[in-house]
């Protein structure tokens, strides 16, 4: 294939609740160092949820931060962290052929609580509402912060696609680059859902709020005692290019994306279904030109609810019956449930396998329940398994989302 | 009686807190001296109102232009909130 239609990844943006790029994020990963803590939600009291700690001031003014949104906060520290490590000599770059493409879970529910909040510590006086509440909550808000703060004058937009996200925008980047529609792509996923009230309430509602005494050990997909997700913030944003164009600089190649599937359950509100997740699996292997066993490692999107992690498991036990050298892991045990960045964040974990050949393990997985027992599971320690050539990375998300990214090693 | 000077920088250091406000100019414009914009001034009359229950109707916001127009338009109004 011509290099002009091939897409690489040269950069990489990220902050988790356990590290603030690749490197930190990969080491808490293979040493199962959890980021998961408690936190005083509003209203509910002491929850367990994942918050990032990066450095909001790094690339944003005070008074911008203040003026803006925690999901545009995350996004700016993630864009301008992967602009750097892509070495793209920015002052050079032409602005109007740089897009930037975030997929989200959810916007503006962080403002409009407050807001709400706000308003009832004073008498419902409406007039309090703030005038930044629209800039605020509209849907491109994350990504707009971004273009307004590395002066990026191409399209941006967000991807509301719930917990898919993350693969949704890096899609999108790679989209929008094949259709010439820019040079460059600023593409991932962000959340901020940790901040809101609202989301942990309805997860309580659900009976799908995660609950431990020791809030690191809360998350635990595919564990008997399992009981719900922890909710997180996070994001991770990469910097996408054509493989011509990264040649022609002599970028560092992280990984080439060689395939990618985006489908819908159409049959439930929140319940998944592992057929069409194996439809959308196997479609993205199709697109990639490979077969099942061509695929090395399947990060599952693995949430910690009882019946998520099941029906998954059924999905990814039927679409990789056909291998066996396919190794699977999760990360929201390390983690929690990143929303809209689990997609973008959980790949980013993987890829340095592409150099160690280790497969992280899947964390606080300590009694298998058998109906999610997989083939080649890694879990609780990290796994020395040679060459790695291709990464198949699971979402899923509400409204029954499902989507597929496969990543091959550039050599 | 209230120092509405006071007040009024202690709002705008939490609006633009990158911004020094030790040596302010009172007879000078605020937007001539800080980073300041139309929506910096609506934070300023939503927090007067918020904080100190004052109301400056949209008529009125050029009175707010520096530290002694603003000292002159609001202290009545302090006097009276």
């Amino acid at each position: 294939m011509n290099d002009t239609q091939r897409i690489v990844m040269t950069g990489i943006g990220l902050t988790a609740p356990n590290g603030n790029n690749l490197t930190e994020f990969r080491k808490a990963l293979l040493e199962c160092r959890s980021g998961v803590k408690h936190v005083d939600i509003r209203y509910m009291g002491k929850q367990v949820a994942g918050m990032c700690e990066f450095d909001e001031f790094k690339y944003q003014s005070k008074k911008l931060r203040r003026r803006g949104t925690r999901a545009g906060s995350i996004s700016i520290y993630c864009a301008n962290e992967a602009v750097a490590d892509s070495k793209l000599d920015w002052a050079q770059v032409d602005k109007s052929m740089v897009g930037v493409y975030l997929g989200i879970t959810e916007h503006g529910n962080v403002e409009t609580e407050e807001e709400i909040f706000q308003m009832h510590q004073n008498n419902l006086d409406w007039k309090l509402w703030s005038p930044h509440h629209n800039p605020r909550t509209v849907a491109n808000s994350p990504a707009g912060e971004v273009t307004l703060n590395l002066n990026i004058t191409g399209p941006h937009y967000t991807l509301g696609s719930a917990c898919a996200g993350g693969n949704v925008g890096i899609i999108q980047g790679v989209q929008q680059l094949l259709l010439g529609e820019v040079d460059v792509a600023l593409a991932g996923g962000i959340s901020e859902s940790s901040q809101t009230f609202g989301i942990f309430a309805a997860f309580a509602a659900q009976g799908a709020l995660a609950q431990h005494e020791d809030a690191s050990q809360a998350s635990r997909p595919l564990d008997k005692n399992r009981n719900g997700i922890a909710i997180s913030e996070g994001g991770c944003v990469y910097v996408l290019e054509r493989l011509s164009d990264a040649k022609k600089r002599g970028a560092k190649i992280y990984a080439e994306i060689v395939g990618y599937a985006i489908n819908s359950d159409a049959t439930d509100f929140v319940n998944p279904n592992s057929e069409r997740q194996v439809e959308c699996m196997h479609k993205a292997i199709k697109r990639a030109g490979l077969t099942v066993s061509d695929i090395d490692i399947v990060n599952m999107h693995a949430t910690g609810t009882g019946t998520g992690d099941v029906n998954e498991t059924v999905a990814v036990r039927r679409a990789f019956e056909a291998s066996n050298k396919t190794y699977v892991n999760f990360t929201k045990g390390h983690i929690g449930h990143c929303m809209g960045a689990a997609g973008s964040l959980e790949l980013a974990g993987n890829l340095p396998s592409f150099e160690d050949g280790v497969v992280h393990p899947g964390m606080n997985c300590t009694d298998l329940d058998p109906e999610c027992e997989v083939k080649n599971l890694v879990i609780n320690e990290p796994k020395k398994v040679g060459n790695v050539n291709y990464i198949l990375n699971n979402s899923f998300g509400m409204l029954g989302i499902n989507s597929a990214l496969i990543v091959k090693k550039y050599s | 009686m209230a120092d509405v000077r006071q007040i009024v920088i202690d709002i705008i250091s939490d609006i633009a807190p990158d911004e020094d406000v030790t040596n302010l100019d009172d007879q000078k414009s605020l937007r001539e001296q800080l980073d300041l914009d139309s929506m910096d001034f609506l934070d300023i009359v939503m927090e007067l109102r918020k904080r100190h229950k004052v109301e400056v109707p949209q008529e009125d916001y050029p009175k707010l232009a520096s530290l002694a127009s603003c000292v002159a338009y609001l202290s009545p109004k302090f006097v009276t909130a």
